[in-house]
């Protein structure tokens, strides 16, 4: 009996110093929440350091996406160059897993600390290429995958890629 | 049988197999990659390393390569027990990787690559090389193969299938050690009509699918569905892939008895045409002269206008639509108004085929029977150009005869260097009577170059030289003579004799020429192989079906009074010469046609319904052999398309037909079909029905892997509609259903786990190389009688004589460009050769043209001008044209005209 009566006094005082502690609500919209820039938020598309598209269409983030909010269709510029020719997040969709970031392979998906995706219409989560690709190069910089591939684009060709020797001489006699 | 332990369990593998091939039949995982079930094993990449044991008492073993290591009684192995050969495969990886370029993002080999797959299989993750990597320079191979020489990993895969397989001679391994470089001596468009399969046969993405390229989907996502090719009448087994609507990729389907491993690339890359401009979407009525777009409600405001029960149609057909087509329109229009679409020639050249069938006692032969058989005999086919398939079993044929001195020689068979060595230069009887040199010269034992009729009484003297019974021709030439003796004389000496003709060069009399010899051959108990290549896709399946040819419908459509006329899938344009076509134009006769895409007919036409192309249908083909076998719809079709027949069956309400509301799937039509003519019994069978359901429903026609479900569509409509429903087969537009293995005529791609790539294959047969578990697909509608109550066919024809400046048009076909639609396909477009008029040299000196000059003929009433091209193995006295080529549609060749006179100098 004592016991109890003790608990409901401990308790009591307990919420009574909670008075005096700081206030964990904040004014959201006026104040905002910190947001760590790993931050699992809205999808981006990345640039590489050039400026160019980072996204070569591998379309490796659409199969990861266990929600299949993903979709994409790869195209070339004449110089062989692969880049996204339509890309579109079902934002309506997407469970923020990150796993697309996970399995991209040249930093072009990132997710960012943004949360504010709030929509009245539905139809406004279809975020199409142009509304994912931003300027800079998001959380991973300097990387820049058509510099580490084999495959010759334009301003690239064969051989000139990081840790690739000049072209074989077919005809050559060194070996 | 041989008793064979491989870690620890023991199997019953046949002996004389190599280790590799049995052990991937028994479903073990062992990597390899220069081995190949078609290629044999040369034991070059070191990838498929075990450990054998010598008894035992053996603790130690020794490294052997499996591939190259024949299964003994009682022998004993380590394949995945032992850590050291465990470590030894993983190091040969990371050799062959140590210069591989960080591609997989950007290769399209990604996804479905044998290099990925063992690299995963034999746990390679980290490269411990950290110096320069290696690089080439790519070549331009054309408009098909896209090169990408970094990929390389020297397995030497494509020289081996590309020249030792298919006989080319322009992709070479050049330069040696760490240079080695797979390529042509300079660039330019690979030369083989079989160059596509590099694709599948490189275990990377050194050779990929420049028009796959062009429109790039992962594996993973194409939605595909089992097809039969229709570029000609072989009936090669291909898978049809799409994605967004589109027609992306064809690959090769398996087939034990008919294409195996290898598609040829009209088939592989004329697909084109089903993506481009010129498809009809929606019914367009004629307004004015031009076309205007119908609505429902329009088209049948029109349609009760002109058509009404009791109205007389008239129907035509074609050899290039399915059987279902075909029949729907036969029994639209009654079997008496009804054309199967054949000009007459084709068509008396396929009852021909018909009548023989029904009494020869020979075995009517599968591509399989031929690449088996080690005397093989010609008779008027450039099947390069006219079943190229075909052509590329014969080219392996040839090697059986010499194969026996290596088996004698104690060499397995599938030790591919060795017993290419042991047979170098060597080449098995193979005799062929063509109008002029072909792509098989090569590997031709004894070869005559003539007209059609010229071949036909070639193949009545053969026949004679091989039984007197048979009739005699009389005044062959010396060299016909010594061809006729050779050609006997190795057919009779064969085990399995195989005689090859058809109806490319519109000659009735070689038909009966090759069962001549096909007869003679059986009276002396040979298992003679017959075989006779027809004119398109379905050519023997329409035949089937019966009906008045061609010229004689349009003679009805004048004389008789039809209110309307219904053409499906056909061209009137391309086989009748376009002064004949036009007068169904002239009439007051209303013209319905339906077909996929725009053309001379169907611009002509009053009112035009769009058709599902092959991609966009369900149907049945019968192919030479007369197999039937079942081509599936890959993906919905947009707007108004739909397959021809449902447009026939739409028709027969207006007509008031009570297969109108009976006809709701397929199904219905094969029923109706199977009841209604006699030769098609049995062409349900061909694929299971639409109610068959393997474990856990429908086979779906998506991987399990597709993405992209929620977002595809959302640009057009955020929430997800719900499948397209497929009430005319067991498959379904979608990934979910059933995940076990289909049966063999619904498999639509291959996979299993940890095999991404076509290798996979190996786990869908029973033995490897063998026939698909559960049997090949489709059903034979012709099966010969047996026994032999037949006799000698007696009517050989006497030599064609021309009369003086006079010179015979034979008809010469090209594997590009002779079939209409897949020539419209850029690609195959630039890789045609473009009209020509090929002359003897000789000729041409007698009528004062040089090579390269313009020749003016007059051919049926119409004057051309075409590039002269010397062909030297052309006869005297014979021209060639190209069929089927612009400006020469609808020639009937051969025929004898006017010698060529010279035009303008080009």
């Amino acid at each position: 009996m004592l016991k109890d009566i003790l608990s409901v006094v401990q308790s009591t005082w307990l919420v009574f110093l909670h008075l005096f502690r700081k206030n964990p609500t904040i004014q959201y919209p006026e104040e905002k929440a910190y947001l760590a820039p790993r931050y699992r938020g809205r999808i981006v598309l990345t640039r590489d350091p050039d400026g160019q598209e980072r996204c070569v269409a591998c379309n490796l983030c659409a199969v990861a996406c266990p929600v299949d909010c993903i979709a994409l269709e790869g195209t070339e510029d004449e110089t062989g160059r692969r880049y996204p020719d339509r890309f579109q997040i079902n934002f309506s969709r997407c469970i923020f897993c990150g796993l697309c970031e996970e399995a991209c392979p040249t930093y072009a998906i990132q997710l960012t600390p943004d949360t504010e995706l709030a929509e009245y219409n539905r139809q406004n989560l279809v975020y199409e290429k142009e509304d994912l690709l931003i300027a800079g190069e998001g959380k991973y910089h300097g990387y820049n995958f058509y510099k580490v591939a084999g495959l010759a684009i334009g301003g690239k060709d064969k051989g000139q890629a990081q840790n690739e020797r000049a072209p074989v001489d077919v005809k050559s006699l060194d070996l | 049988m041989a008793k064979v332990t491989l870690d620890s369990t023991e199997y019953d593998l046949p002996t004389g197999a190599n280790l590799l091939q049995a052990a991937l039949g028994e479903g073990i995982d062992i990597p390899y990659f220069c081995w190949h079930p078609a290629l044999g094993s040369v034991g070059a990449c070191r990838q498929c390393a075990v450990r054998q044991y010598r008894d035992e008492n053996d603790e130690r073993g020794m490294l052997v390569m499996s591939c190259m290591v024949p299964c003994t009684d009682g022998t004993r192995f380590d394949v995945h027990n032992d850590e050291d050969i465990v470590k030894f495969r993983e190091t040969v990886t990371e050799w062959l990787m140590t210069n591989h370029p960080h591609d997989c993002p950007v290769c399209d080999e990604g996804g479905h690559c044998h290099l990925q797959d063992m690299t995963v299989m034999t746990g390679h993750n980290y490269r411990s090389y950290r110096f320069t990597k290696r690089t080439y320079k790519n070549q331009y191979l054309g408009p098909h193969i896209n090169h990408e020489m970094n990929r390389c990993i020297t397995c030497y895969r494509c020289v081996r299938f590309y020249d030792d397989y298919a006989g080319g001679k322009d992709l070479q391994a050049m330069a040696s050690h760490n240079h080695v470089y797979f390529g042509r001596h300079e660039e330019g468009t690979l030369d083989s009509e079989f160059s596509g399969n590099l694709i599948e046969v490189c275990p990377t993405g050194v050779f990929t699918d420049k028009t796959f390229k062009s429109h790039f989907i992962r594996k993973w996502d194409l939605q595909s569905a089992p097809s039969i090719c229709q570029g000609c009448s072989m009936g090669c087994n291909i898978i049809a892939s799409e994605r967004y609507g589109k027609l992306r990729l064809i690959n090769n389907r398996y087939h034990h008895d008919l294409n195996g491993y290898f598609i040829c690339d009209r088939g592989r890359f004329g697909y084109e045409y089903v993506n481009a401009e010129a498809r009809v979407k929606i019914p367009r009525l004629k307004d004015d002269g031009d076309f205007k777009d119908l609505t429902e409600d329009e088209l049948s405001t029109f349609l009760s206008g002109h058509i009404q029960p009791g109205s007389k149609l008239l129907g035509i057909g074609s050899p290039r639509a399915s059987l279902e087509s075909n029949f729907a329109l036969r029994t639209l229009v009654g079997s008496d108004n009804f054309s199967n679409g054949l000009t007459q020639r084709d068509s008396d050249l396929m009852s021909r085929i018909l009548a023989i069938r029904a009494e020869h006692p020979a075995n009517n032969a599968s591509i399989r029977d031929i690449e088996a058989s080690d005397a093989v005999l010609v008779l008027g086919e450039d099947l390069t150009n006219t079943a190229p398939r075909m052509a590329l079993a014969l080219r392996q044929s040839t090697r059986n005869e010499p194969m026996e001195s290596v088996t004698a020689m104690r060499i397995p068979e599938w030790s591919d260097k060795a017993a290419r060595l042991a047979t170098f230069g060597k080449s098995g009887p193979l005799f062929a009577a063509t109008p002029r040199g072909t792509k098989l010269d090569d590997v031709t034992t004894a070869k005559v170059h003539g007209d059609p009729v010229d071949i036909a009484r070639l193949g009545y003297a053969i026949a004679h030289a091989l039984d007197a019974e048979a009739p005699a021709v009389g005044g062959l030439s010396e060299e016909e003579s010594a061809f006729v003796t050779a050609a006997a004389a190795a057919l009779k000496g064969a085990k399995q004799p195989a005689i090859i003709s058809g109806t490319s060069l519109n000659e009735g009399k070689l038909l009966d020429a090759a069962a001549n010899v096909a007869l003679a051959l059986t009276q002396q108990d040979k298992p003679a192989q017959l075989a006779y290549v027809a004119p398109e896709g379905n050519a023997m399946g329409t035949a089937m079906v019966g009906g008045m040819s061609l010229e004689r419908a349009i003679e009805a459509a004048r004389t008789g009074d039809y209110d309307a006329v219904v053409i499906v899938e056909n061209d009137l344009y391309q086989n009748l010469l376009a002064s004949l076509a036009d007068s169904l134009f002239e009439g007051e006769i209303t013209v319905i046609a339906i077909d996929h895409s725009m053309g001379a007919t169907m611009d002509k036409a009053d009112l035009i319904l769009p058709a599902g192309a092959f991609s966009e249908s369900d149907g049945t083909l019968v192919n030479f052999e007369g197999r039937a076998q079942r081509f599936f719809q890959v993906y919905p079709a947009e707007a108004a398309i739909q397959e021809a027949w449902r447009w026939v069956r739409d028709l027969m309400e207006f007509a008031d037909q009570s297969q109108a509301n009976e006809w709701q799937t397929l199904d219905d039509v094969l029923f109706a079909m199977e009841k209604d003519v006699t030769s098609l019994q049995g062409v349900a069978e061909a694929a299971p029905l639409a109610a068959f359901r393997a474990v856990g429903g429908k086979i779906p026609r998506m991987s399990r892997r597709a993405s992209g479900r929620t977002a595809m569509q959302a640009h057009i409509e955020v929430s997800e509609d719900k499948p397209a429903e497929d009430p005319d087969t067991p498959l379904s537009f979608s990934m979910e259903g059933s995940a076990t293995t289909p049966p063999p005529a619904l498999l639509n791609r291959y996979y299993a786990p940890g095999w991404s790539s076509v290798s996979s294959l190996n786990r869908f047969q029973d033995e490897v190389g063998g026939p698909l578990r559960g049997g090949d697909p489709g059903v034979g509608l012709i099966q010969s009688p047996g026994d032999a109550s037949v006799s000698f066919y007696n009517h050989v024809p006497e030599a064609t004589r021309l009369t003086d400046g006079q010179v015979l048009f034979l008809p010469l076909h090209h594997v590009f460009g002779s079939e209409p639609w897949s020539a419209s396909c850029p690609g195959i477009q630039a890789r045609s050769p473009g009209p020509y008029l090929a002359v003897h040299p000789d000729d041409a000196g007698k009528w004062g043209l040089e090579e390269g000059d313009l020749a003016k003929i007059a051919l049926d009433g119409r004057d051309l001008t075409l590039p002269v091209q010397f062909t030297p193995s052309l006869k005297a006295g014979t021209a060639g044209l190209p069929v089927g080529f612009a400006g020469l549609e609808g020639a009937s060749l051969p025929t004898a005209a006017a010698a060529p006179t010279r035009g303008i100098e080009s």
